[in-house]
């Protein structure tokens, strides 16, 4: 009796917990809708699983417990049963895998107008790097990588001219723009991971991987890494602040005459 | 250890000697320590990876204080707190829950369950467990050894995992622990020789492989998957101890570590993640399956009723186990592999919840309409399925691809993989120990000690693990020694920490009443006869409890029925052992029977 | 991690086969009595040590078909630079199955019933083995005086590190044929020496087949077998 009673309280204590409790995730600040949307259709058709499982049992423990004279009954197996169920399953399955496969194309998809930015990380810290005005990044490697190189650049390649570099700092962009982040390391595994993007990809030492998001809100948002890189993990923090273009720009312009400041007086090779 | 005819591929099984035959224990050494028989090795098995467990539930306390009380306790640094959680993984995965199922479980039921003797090879045997204690050994050395063990997180990724900016990364830990992991998997490899062959070989006369119970199955099963997986981790870690100490670049590509060049180039770190996985992933099955058999076994015995669906049951573990092998790349969607793969890992992964779905059917229909009584090991059962069901669902989420990138990295993957293969696997052992004590001791448990030990670990457990899930869902990520300054982070999430620490704390502490429950019954406890739980299986016709060496007497049995004739209508009673002959059946139960 | 793949098909598919010869679809509830679901009494059944070489086999197979995964991975990396292979390598593998023949020949006369053949077989084995690995000595010692040492490249780690666990495999084996050579030494009944010559056959057999597969790997046939596949296929 007490069994069936806890089991019901647990069942229905976490359908409650889910629905009162203050903890959920962050307002989105991205495209990425499709996912929030993917999660709750999965909670939708886990959660009524669950439930049904637990009172399910809960009430087989109370109506069929032990008593005096009690014989269970024999049944070996019920394939018609047993089949449905089956067939049930893979229904619900594939009502969750199907969206969620279509929502993968789309994110593994960038948009032709997406702008390529870079974000590097290594132990502990980010940097970034904007195209600049010819809207190209430079390539790079880690083998050129040096104290006035930090992100190892190929300063051979002319659309390196331009490029922006801002080492641990915050990331300025720009509204409703869609940009596709290359993601590089230099060291060990990081991850760029902001909550309210919804899309986190790790960076690898040795090749380049990506993301690709459009920003739907301005704000402040925090950078965190989100793959183990060594005792500096939790304090590799950075800032990602979303701007209105004209602000975006102001800002942008300001980091292009500082970033020639500092590049002037070294030699140019 | 002298008659045993050994020698190269002179091995005869156990099965075809004479209990004289068998090799005599001349001494105390030879019968309870450099013992060959499988239930003392079983027994040697269980208080090892038994302790190991209290060692990483220390481990669990000291990190779970971190993030409760965060700071308050100055020892637990960043470097020490990766140090806990890389031991805590790693322990409790390879070293607590795979030698506990299959070196602890394994060894004591397959011979009994399978009507043998003892294991085909038991010298064999011997080794796999000394060996498996060098691996304890070697592992908890590394707490000793300049630098202390390793902090890489058990997944050991590298470059991380064998530079400086990690914990033991250029000392002695990664080096001991791949180490450690390597000799247990080569102790490993002499023990599920072992345990496939006696199911193979050596089952009693009459025993077909339908007839066995399930428990076996799991075992079997899970035993073949790890002989098969295992190599992945040792090569692996063969390939990373090159490039730790050799300094090869398998894994190394070129890297500036702290604006330093290193001498590495080309290296990919991929490929570890894949080898590691492609072990990773049946791993999580070889823990689940043997859980999964036991289980099946405790609800049919406690139930007074046969499984239900008994070969849709086979069949579905079976399929696990080979569906298991090709969904390893679902750990590893935001890894920066070709993102591609996501399709095929996620079509893959979601398939698998189809077999798994069905034996959690098959446990709930097989209460229905059953006889239950809520004996201790019941209780453990019907929580494990709790647990597992909740653990499970939230799996959906990860093996999503796209559901899985917010979510990968954060408090919910740990919340539900300790939901899904550390409390339910757990809460199986807890119950497979109350149910199997009788046999090894001839004594019962504490029953009310027993339920207070059942009632406080499922719901604290519960309690610590599913709230963890929405901390996650928020965005907290896993691996933070400290959570402070972040802006999206309520003040209410540090509060629900600190519960979820309190919580733990005391779980963990109620576990010492288990441990003198065990100590305490075994001269207390009420005496339990040869078969307390009235069930069917072997393990509870043997003619002496405890079973002597050579488990049978004179004769070893004869099997004339599967594992689950319980209630069978027109029987006298309300099972029939499996050695029991005649066919004591009228109705042969409904139409569809 | 395409070759590992095809292993553990192949096993997949051997175990698929074992399995449908189980009766997994029988209904076992239905069957009572001892006899009704026991096979036909076999006169000989396979000795437990014979299934169990068979099985650890399937694990050095997967051992090193994931080492071979890990090649082929690699391989694709742009620092991949070939490594000549030493000449010696001919000789090795002309010695390695030598011994497998000489084993195969002792096997035969463990049959027969011949104590002399089987003896001098297992000697001769034993013999060829050692002479394989020095000669895989002698390689890495040419491989690294021409500059191919460890490190150097990962095509030279592979080599280095595939070829030495080859070897540790041998090497177990040659512990366990000694202690066969020795017990042929100690009795004259050919009987009780059947299976363990058998085994070390076997295991041999095996061992010999894994070195050819890791030969054609490191010399780079079976990358060109596998273009030229790829060409048919498209």
């Amino acid at each position: 009796m007490a069994v069936a009673l806890i089991l019901v309280l647990v069942a229905l204590g976490s359908v409650i917990f889910h629905l009162v409790s203050p903890w959920w995730w962050t307002p989105i600040a991205s495209n990425w809708q499709y996912i929030d949307n993917t999660i709750i259709i999965t909670f939708w058709i886990t959660g009524a699983v669950f439930v049904a499982v637990v009172l399910f049992m809960a009430y087989c423990v109370y109506r069929f417990r032990h008593q005096a004279g009690q014989q269970a009954h024999y049944e070996p197996e019920n394939k018609r049963l047993e089949w449905w169920l089956t067939i049930v399953t893979g229904v619900g399955v594939a009502a969750m895998l199907t969206p969620g496969l279509f929502v993968w194309r789309e994110f593994i998809t960038v948009p032709d107008d997406a702008t390529d930015i870079e974000i590097f990380g290594q132990q502990w810290q980010w940097s970034f790097r904007l195209p600049g005005p010819d809207g190209k990044l430079a390539t790079s490697d880690a083998r050129l990588i040096s104290p006035d190189n930090p992100l190892g650049i190929n300063k051979d390649d002319p659309k390196s001219k331009d490029d922006v570099v801002i080492e641990g700092g915050e990331l300025h962009l720009p509204i409703g723009k869609p940009v596709k982040a290359l993601l590089r390391s230099a060291d060990v595994l990081h991850d760029f991971y902001v909550p309210e993007l919804r899309a986190k990809m790790d960076m690898v030492p040795g090749q380049v991987s990506y993301i690709w998001f459009t920003p739907t809100r301005t704000g402040t948002f925090d950078v965190l890494c989100a793959e183990l890189c060594g005792v500096g993990h939790p304090q590799m923090r950075g800032k990602l602040v979303i701007q209105e273009q004209k602000d975006y720009q102001a800002w942008l312009e300001r980091q292009t005459s500082q970033g020639f400041a500092r590049l002037a007086p070294s030699p140019v090779e | 250890m002298v008659d045993v005819p050994l020698g190269p591929g002179g091995v005869v099984a156990p099965t075809d000697i004479d209990d004289v035959e068998l090799y005599h224990p001349h001494s105390w050494v030879t019968k309870y320590v450099f013992a060959q028989d499988a239930k003392v090795i079983a027994i040697q098995y269980a208080l090892v990876a038994l302790s190991v467990g209290l060692i990483a539930l220390v481990l669990s306390w000291l990190m779970r204080l971190q993030l409760g009380f965060p700071g308050v306790f100055a020892f637990i640094d960043a470097n020490a707190y990766y140090q806990f959680i890389t031991m805590h993984g790693m322990m409790m995965v390879v070293y607590v829950l795979t030698a506990l199922f299959l070196g602890g479980f394994g060894n004591y039921l397959i011979p009994l369950m399978v009507g043998a003797r003892d294991m085909v090879f038991p010298y064999v045997n011997m080794l796999s467990f000394w060996v498996y204690l060098l691996a304890v050994l070697v592992l908890v050395a590394s707490f000793f050894a300049p630098g202390g063990p390793t902090g890489a997180g058990w997944t050991l990724y590298p470059p991380q995992a064998i530079l400086s900016g990690t914990p033991g990364g250029q000392e002695w830990g990664i080096i001991l622990m791949l180490a450690s992991l390597m000799i247990f998997i080569i102790g490993f490899t002499m023990g599920g020789l072992n345990y496939v062959v006696t199911v193979l070989q050596a089952r009693a006369r009459g025993m077909t492989l339908m007839r066995m119970p399930l428990t076996v199955w799991g075992i079997f099963t899970a035993s073949f998957m790890a002989l098969l997986a295992f190599p992945a981790l040792f090569v692996g870690a063969v390939m990373m101890l090159f490039d730790r100490i050799f300094g090869t670049s398998f894994f190394m590509p070129a890297i500036v570590e702290m604006g330093q060049p290193l001498d590495r180039s080309g290296g990919s770190p991929l490929l570890f993640q894949h080898l590691f996985w492609f072990f990773g992933h049946p791993e999580v099955y070889i823990v689940a399956l043997p859980a999964f058999g036991i289980v099946s076994d405790l609800i049919s015995t406690h139930a007074r009723r046969n499984i239900f669906g008994y070969r849709m049951m086979v069949w579905a573990l079976l399929a696990i186990g080979a569906l298991s092998f090709v969904v390893w790349a679902h750990h590893m969607y935001v890894s920066g592999m070709n993102p591609y793969f996501g399709f095929f890992f996620a079509t893959t992964t979601l398939i698998i919840a189809i077999p798994t779905a069905i034996k959690v059917y098959n446990w709930i229909l097989t209460l229905w309409r059953g006889n239950i009584h809520l004996n201790v090991p019941m209780l453990f059962a019907l929580a494990f399925i709790v647990t597992f069901v909740n653990g499970g669902l939230t799996g959906l989420f990860l093996g999503n691809v796209v559901v899985d990138v917010p979510l990968s990295d954060t408090m919910f993957v740990v919340a539900h993989f300790h939901m899904v293969m550390g409390v339910a696997p757990i809460l199986v052992i807890f119950g497979a120990i109350y149910h199997w004590y009788p046999k090894v001791t001839g004594r019962m448990l504490n029953d009310t000690l027993g339920k207070i030990h059942f009632w406080v670990t499922f719901l604290g457990a519960y309690l610590i693990f599913f709230p963890m899930h929405y901390l996650g869902l928020m965005g907290i990520p896993r691996r933070y020694h400290d959570i402070a300054d972040m802006s999206f982070v309520p003040q209410s999430a540090h509060t629900l920490n600190a519960f979820i620490t309190i919580v733990a704390l005391f779980v963990g502490a109620i576990q010492m009443i288990f441990v003198f429950n065990l100590f305490w019954s075994l001269r207390h406890g009420r005496p339990s006869g040869g078969n307390p739980w009235r069930a069917t299986t072997l393990e509870w016709q043997t003619p002496e409890t405890p079973p002597p060496h050579g488990n049978w007497g004179k004769e070893v049995p004869v099997v004339y029925r599967w594992a689950y004739d319980y209630s069978v209508p027109g029987a006298d009673q309300d099972f029939l052992p499996q050695n029991q002959p005649g066919t004591a059946r009228t109705a042969a139960g409904p139409a569809h029977g | 991690m395409a070759s590992i793949l095809l292993f553990l098909s192949l096993l997949a598919l051997i175990g698929a086969w074992w399995l449908s010869r189980q009766g997994l679809a029988s209904k076992p509830w239905l069957e009572q009595g001892a006899t009704a679901a026991l096979p036909p009494a076999d006169d000989t059944p396979t000795p437990a040590s014979k299934v169990a070489l068979w099985i650890l086999l399937a694990v050095i197979g997967s051992f090193f078909a994931l080492f071979i995964s890990a090649y082929s991975m690699r391989m694709q990396l742009p620092d991949w630079r070939a490594v000549p292979v030493p000449t010696i390598l001919w000789l090795n593998t002309g010695m390695l199955a030598l011994s497998s023949v000489a084993l195969h020949g002792a096997r035969n006369a463990a049959r027969r019933g011949e104590m002399t053949d089987l003896r001098w077989g297992l000697v001769a084995a034993g013999v060829a083995a050692l002479a394989f690995l020095s000669g895989q000595l002698v390689a890495w010692q040419q491989l690294t005086g021409e500059g191919y040492r460890l490190a150097a490249n990962p095509a030279s780690d592979f080599f280095y590190v595939l070829t030495g666990l080859h070897g540790l495999h041998l090497l177990g084996g040659l512990v366990w044929l000694g202690g066969t050579i020795q017990k042929a030494w100690r009795t004259s009944d050919t009987g009780s020496l059947r299976l363990p010559v058998d085994l070390c056959a076997t295991y041999w057999h095996f061992l010999l087949f894994v070195w050819l597969i890791v030969l054609s790997i490191l010399t780079g046939w079976a990358g060109e077998f596998i273009d030229i596949c790829r060409q048919i296929l498209t």
